[in-house]
């Protein structure tokens, strides 16, 4: 009892250590100041600055350019991967084995030994400084993770569907597109998820490879250019970081919890089946 | 005739087959371009000084005490934030793999590794302004270890709760009590779960760039890296990198070793 006890209460305090930065920002957003304090009392005021700051202009624009940027090199990712997937699955053993270690460079490389590789590789060849430069890089850290969850669903799909399919007289395209497509399509679409909140979510590879001339900057980049020499955290920021922190709070639950629902209702039928 | 129909579509599966390897091409292409190349550059680069193949950028690097000293803090950052992530997270992965409620528990600990890193650290930094903590080496590794924590405990309960349950029940129906049955099997079973936590940890703690610098005004090593590469020394980053990838390696066969890389995909 006193067991359990302790270790509901150790798991909550390491719950509540990992919480406290997020909550602490979020609860003083309402506070309109940066001293941490509810002296003017519970204010809307950093959520207007958010729209009125004189840094508006330049959020929206880095706003703008994340979702760009994600969202081009994350559909590219996706085609590349997934015809890629298809490829390798159909490799000789040996060709496979070496073409997903390759696959798996990206993976387990360190981001920053990859962004200071891509931007010697950028500058050397003399790639055109901007977009370009940063699609192509996220395009090179996104695609193998779609491979990733491509691979599964081709290496446990039956092959026998397929010989049917051909059997039953589709041509090789056609049984490509209404057999093997729906079939991995849960891989695909699951593997554009995961490009598009890489792509999302990255800086290191980005802050490298932005150019300082092009003033290209993603919201990641444009936090760390704002905050890397300011003293502390201005309310417009405690505004800012609270929206997104809630955004993904709640995006990350709805899309886990309808992820547990359905393994139980599997589970469930399972059991009625068996 | 049947049978050579048959013959033939099999002919034909099978000439498909070849072909379709060609839809690895574009990719492999690709890869070979933006990932492979652009490594060979840095082995080269760190080879190359005044346009001559030499190893005169290794000795730069050995002899650039201010480079030197910020491997050895960033080894001392990076040793202390994984074994405290250890002992702060085993018992954590260790009581979720006993409860039923486990895996929903888990994902409140995944929860916050999907709020960009920046915005985590700012947060941070805030609380420790807040509370008139001074910025400093302290507060650094205890930034790192907010932010690699879920990556401790996430291998470590994916073992935790693989491990059959009846291994530590034979044990204790032969004799063993609670704590020799943890010394003696659970903790030997969870060893795999504990060597990619420690990678998934080390390593980038030690190539983080950003985080040491926002928490504390410290250099890491790969706050050393950007910085030379921003610089222009590319041939002293060049081999910084090279380091770097040589202990992403060296993990990486650990790793391999111990299982065959199934904990560490298990994070997505």
């Amino acid at each position: 009892m006193v067991k359990k006890l302790f270790s509901k209460g150790y798991i909550l305090l390491i719950l509540a250590l990992l919480y406290t930065p997020i909550l602490f920002i979020v609860v003083f957003s309402f506070s309109g100041n940066s001293r941490f304090t509810f002296s003017d009392g519970f204010t809307l005021d950093s959520y207007r600055a958010i729209f009125t700051s004189e840094q508006t202009p330049y959020l929206l624009q880095a706003l703008k350019n994340t979702f760009f940027i994600a969202a081009v090199s994350s559909v590219a990712a996706t085609i590349l991967g997934s015809i890629a997937a298809i490829g390798i699955y159909s490799l000789k053993r040996r060709s496979r084995r070496v073409v997903e270690n390759i696959n798996q460079l990206p993976i387990i490389n360190s981001e920053i030994v990859m962004a200071v590789s891509l931007m010697l590789f950028f500058v050397t060849f003399k790639f055109p400084e901007g977009y370009l430069r940063l699609i192509l890089a996220h395009i090179s850290f996104c695609t193998p993770y779609v491979v990733l969850s491509v691979m599964p669903r081709l290496t446990q799909m039956d092959p026998n569907i397929y010989e049917a399919a051909l059997d039953l007289g589709a041509n090789p395209f056609r049984a490509l597109v209404t057999v093997l497509i729906p079939i991995i399509s849960p891989g695909i679409l699951s593997g554009f998820a995961m490009a598009f909140t890489l792509s999302l979510d990255d800086f290191i590879i980005t802050q490298l490879n932005k150019g300082a001339t092009t003033g290209i900057d993603t919201l990641s980049t444009y936090i760390y250019s704002s905050q890397r020499n300011a003293g502390g955290l201005r309310p417009f920021w405690f505004a800012v970081f609270s929206i997104i922190i809630v955004a993904i709070v709640t995006f990350v639950l709805i899309i886990n919890l309808k992820k547990a629902k359905n393994i139980d209702q599997k589970e469930k039928e399972n059991e009625k089946s068996a | 005739m049947n049978k050579s129909l048959t013959l033939k579509l099999k002919k034909a599966a099978k000439g498909f087959r070849l072909t379709r390897r060609v839809f690895s091409f574009p990719y492999i292409a690709f890869m070979l371009i933006f990932v492979v190349a652009p490594l060979v550059l840095i082995l080269v680069n760190a080879f190359i000084y005044g346009n001559k193949l030499s190893l005169q950028n290794f000795v730069h690097l050995a002899r650039d005490g201010a480079s030197l000293n910020t491997l050895w803090l960033s080894f001392l950052v990076g040793i202390i934030t994984t074994f405290s992530c250890i002992v702060i997270g085993y018992p954590v992965a260790y009581i979720l793999s006993k409860q039923t409620s486990g895996r929903l528990i888990v994902l409140l600990f995944i929860l916050p590794m999907w709020v960009n890193f920046l915005i985590r650290t700012l947060a941070t930094r805030a609380v420790f302004h807040a509370l008139d903590v001074r910025l400093g080496l302290g507060t650094v590794i205890f930034g790192m270890i907010y932010n690699y924590l879920p990556f401790m405990i996430l291998p470590l309960h994916t073992t935790l709760s693989s491990i059959d349950k009846s291994y530590s029940e034979a044990a204790a129906d032969l004799g063993a009590d609670g704590i020799t049955v943890f010394m003696q099997v659970t903790l030997p079973l969870s060893i795999p779960g504990i060597i990619s936590g420690i990678t998934m940890v080390f390593i980038p703690t030690i190539s983080t760039f950003a985080i040491s610098q926002l928490l504390g005004g410290v250099h890491l090593f790969g706050d050393s890296i950007y910085t030379k590469f921003i610089y222009g020394s590319y041939g002293v980053g060049s081999v910084m990198s090279l380091i770097m990838l040589a202990f992403v390696l060296i993990s990486n066969v650990f790793i391999n070793k111990t299982n065959k890389g199934e904990v560490s995909k298990n994070i997505w």
